[in-house]
């Protein structure tokens, strides 16, 4: 094998696997935010391997970049790596990694540098994720054809549908979630349930009004009524 | 003489009771009925747990927690960092059972 | 109007209509009273007379205190917030003074609290005065813009407070004062409304809940700038001290809190007064605390129930009412008749309060309304052991965690409540109740239902 091929198969294999851990990476973040564990692990895993991962995903596509572009057999300058549709070599397909890439390079930047931004800058910066994750599979399907046959074609299905759900539950569940100004009413809802519950299972009826007029006490005490 | 205590502080408005605090810094930080952290005593943070307050401060996801520095001297109302006074409840029994 | 104004009186009258204090009282000098026009002008005239400004001017005069000599005769008189934190005047002046760029005065007219309408009746019959005391303190800190809160048609219900006070200014900038702009901004009618970083969010375009206390408005309020956030009696108050100086102040009340304060009165029938009264005045001169009141709420919703057989014997300052567990707070004063269930009382406010957090703090949220709960189950004639167990606990669990004073406040009204209605706790137990009414004493406020409702 000459080292062209073999930089050739490195490339196509490191971005395989790039793109398999940012999708471990998108439903990790996904499943932070919703408060979610994975099952077995306490909760700082999910966070923790979701920044792990991303770091290993940085390598890999770092392995990704620099293989493809020492590759002779194509020509792509070093500067397609981050400036998109730089590349004389499909120059859209490779200008959509460059995007991803670039997004990325934010996302962590910003990450890493969270208690000094502030927590508003952060978030609002980690919204690019929903972008740069379908930026990197069409990256990865235009880029080259290993992606759409055979096995590799149903890795990047599944990788597909995990995300699509992640993001469906991720949907659903910020659109059912009360706005701050119900979640007092909501509290209060359950919590007179639950006494309510208590009430019944004491074996009294609840009473809708206080005092209830059935039990009044048999002599009107006026004066000081019911204190020390 | 003063000495500077550290102390983990949370901030209630970002707490949206992930709970992984709690799991990183048990020692301190236990997590009430409804997923919210609860810190002990004071909180303040001995050095033997100093690295792991850092951890759980660096990853709690909505950067509620943080330290801050206060002196030891006893505060009183000075300056503007009360900004409400309490009265005070001595020896009611209100008081003491509810823990105020 | 006019019922309004009938509903305003001076400590100089006793319950039954006579004259308390014999010594007249000349106008402008250290009686009372201050804030409030003479009782005479009150019981006859409608608010728009105190439009007047140049009635204003004959009555106080011209301000000799400007500036930095202001906030030294606050410090002097110990003039303290009229809000319920009272702090120290002074010491806020001079921090957003001190904090070196161009700051911004905001009053505070948002009462949210259901039973104080002091502040309103304050801007009805003394827009003047208080917006001198706006002009005064933006002089002292060095601010251009001051904004004015208030409930527009809070539980006053009639004429628009808005459209009065918009009218107050107007005749200010015919007369020619004031190179300070202020604008008013209508605040929603929530409890927490009025919370100084709740106030500051809201004009910063936001909603009206409190945000994290770190960052101190004094440093960093609206537009990021320093900003000084007082009660709308305070800025009167301090316009008065600007006028008459610091000994002035303190000629009445009490050494330790002098001055006066208007207090919001209840009386067992149910009829509102505000009345303007010297710190210190014993409270049976105030509210009525005959054998058919069976407690008194002093301070309001986040303040304290005293029993009637205490409350006789104290007068209105912190000195006495602390180690009896209340403190003034906002000057409410509510007598509750012996006819009502005061359990049934407080577990119903403790139900609005619930529903008046902001939503943004877990034990806040979460704790208030299971107290409020436990709290509605011990308010029946049944045994409640249980709930009154989970009570502790929960109450325990929500002290001080979270970002503003809402659940602290609460949990001392609902403990005042426990200690004092603890007779009443074991009635229910035993399946009755002393109470013969079961309509509702204490005002309430409505729900907040939506988002909009906190804008």
């Amino acid at each position: 094998m000459t080292s062209s091929t073999a930089l050739w198969y490195a490339s196509r294999a490191t971005g395989v696997a790039a793109l398999v851990l940012l999708t471990v990476v998108v439903v990790l973040g996904i499943t932070a935010s919703r408060r979610g564990r994975l099952p077995g692990l306490p909760r700082f895993a999910t966070t923790s391997l979701h920044r792990s991962m991303s770091l290993l995903a940085v390598a890999f596509i770092a392995i990704h970049v620099v293989t493809a572009i020492a590759d002779p057999y194509v020509t792509i300058g070093i500067a397609a790596a981050v400036i998109p549709f730089a590349s004389p070599y499909k120059p859209l397909w490779l200008g959509l990694g460059a995007i991803s890439f670039d997004m990325i390079v934010a996302l962590i930047a910003t990450s890493l540098a969270r208690a000094r931004i502030g927590r508003r800058t952060w978030r609002a910066v980690h919204w690019l994720a929903y972008a740069c994750w379908p930026v990197a599979v069409l990256h990865s399907i235009g880029s080259s054809t290993d992606l759409r046959t055979g096995w590799l074609l149903i890795l990047t299905i599944c990788c597909c549908a995990a995300v699509l759900a992640a993001a469906s539950w991720r949907i659903g569940t910020a659109i059912t979630a009360p706005g701050r100004a119900q979640r007092p009413a909501r509290a209060l809802a359950a919590a007179e349930l639950s006494t309510a519950i208590e009430l019944s299972t004491a074996d009294r009826d609840a009473a809708d009004q206080w005092p209830d007029p059935r039990y009044r006490s048999g002599d009107h005490r006026l004066t000081g009524a019911g204190t020390r | 003489m003063s000495e500077e205590t550290t102390r983990l502080q949370v901030n209630p408005i970002a707490c949206s009771g992930h709970g992984v605090c709690a799991e990183l810094l048990p020692e301190l930080i236990t997590l009430d009925e409804w997923g919210y952290p609860v810190l002990a005593g004071d909180g303040t943070v001995p050095l033997w747990l100093m690295r792991e307050a850092r951890r759980a401060i660096t990853d709690c996801p909505a950067l509620a927690l943080r330290l801050t520095s206060v002196p030891a001297v006893a505060s009183g109302r000075g300056g503007l960092r009360e900004s409400s006074e309490e009265p005070q409840r001595p020896g009611r029994a209100g008081a003491a059972k509810l823990g105020t | 109007m006019s019922m309004l104004a009938a509903r305003v009186f001076d400590q100089t009258r006793s319950q039954d209509g006579q004259p308390v204090s014999r010594r007249p009282i000349p106008a402008g000098e250290s009686g009372l009273p201050r804030l409030l026009p003479p009782a005479a002008q009150l019981a006859a005239a409608d608010p728009r007379r105190s439009l007047d400004f140049t009635a204003h001017l004959a009555r106080h005069g011209l301000p000799r205190f400007r500036g930095a000599a202001l906030i030294e005769q606050a410090g002097s008189a110990g003039l303290t917030g009229r809000g319920g934190a009272a702090f120290p005047v002074a010491i806020k002046l001079a921090a957003v003074a001190g904090a070196g760029r161009s700051a911004i005065v905001v009053g505070n007219a948002a009462e949210g609290e259901p039973a104080s309408s002091k502040d309103a009746a304050l801007l009805w019959f003394s827009p003047h005065l208080v917006l001198d005391g706006l002009q005064a303190a933006a002089e002292a800190v060095g601010a251009r813009t001051a904004y004015l809160c208030l409930h527009a048609a809070g539980r006053q219900s009639g004429p628009d407070l808005a459209a009065h006070m918009r009218a107050a200014l107007a005749s200010r900038s015919a007369a020619g004062t004031g190179r300070t702009g202020v604008e008013l901004v209508e605040a929603p009618p929530r409890f927490l409304a009025g919370e100084e970083t709740a106030l500051v969010a809201m004009i910063n375009g936001g909603a009206a809940r409190p945000r994290d206390k770190t960052r101190r408005v004094s440093e960093r309020g609206v537009e990021g700038r320093p900003t000084l956030v007082q009660n709308v009696e305070t800025l009167a108050d301090l316009a008065l001290i600007a006028r008459h100086g610091a000994a002035w102040f303190r000629s009445v009340g009490t050494a330790d809190e002098p001055g006066s304060m208007l207090c919001t009165v209840r009386d067992p029938g149910g009829r509102v007064r505000i009345v303007e009264t010297a710190l210190g005045t014993p409270l049976h001169r105030l509210v009525w605390l005959g054998d058919d009141v069976q407690a008194l709420l002093v301070g309001g919703y986040h303040g304290g129930w005293l029993a009637a057989s205490s409350a006789r014997q104290l007068s209105l300052s912190n000195a006495d009412l602390r180690p009896a567990g209340a403190m003034i707070g906002a000057g409410v004063l509510v007598a509750l008749p012996a006819a009502y269930c005061g359990l049934a009382e407080t577990a119903r406010v403790a139900r609005s309060l619930a529903l008046e957090s902001a939503g943004q703090c877990g034990p806040c949220f979460n704790g208030l309304p299971a107290i409020a709960a436990a709290l509605a189950a011990i308010a029946e004639p049944r045994p409640a052991r249980q709930e009154l167990a989970n009570l502790m606990r929960w109450a325990g669990l929500v002290a001080g965690r979270g970002a503003c004073h809402h659940p602290d406040g609460t949990l001392r009204f609902v403990a005042s409540a426990l200690d004092v209605f603890a007779g009443e706790i074991a009635e229910h137990s035993r399946s009755r109740c002393t109470a013969m009414r079961s309509d509702q004493f204490l005002p309430l406020q409505a729900a907040a239902l939506a988002e909009s409702d906190w804008r």
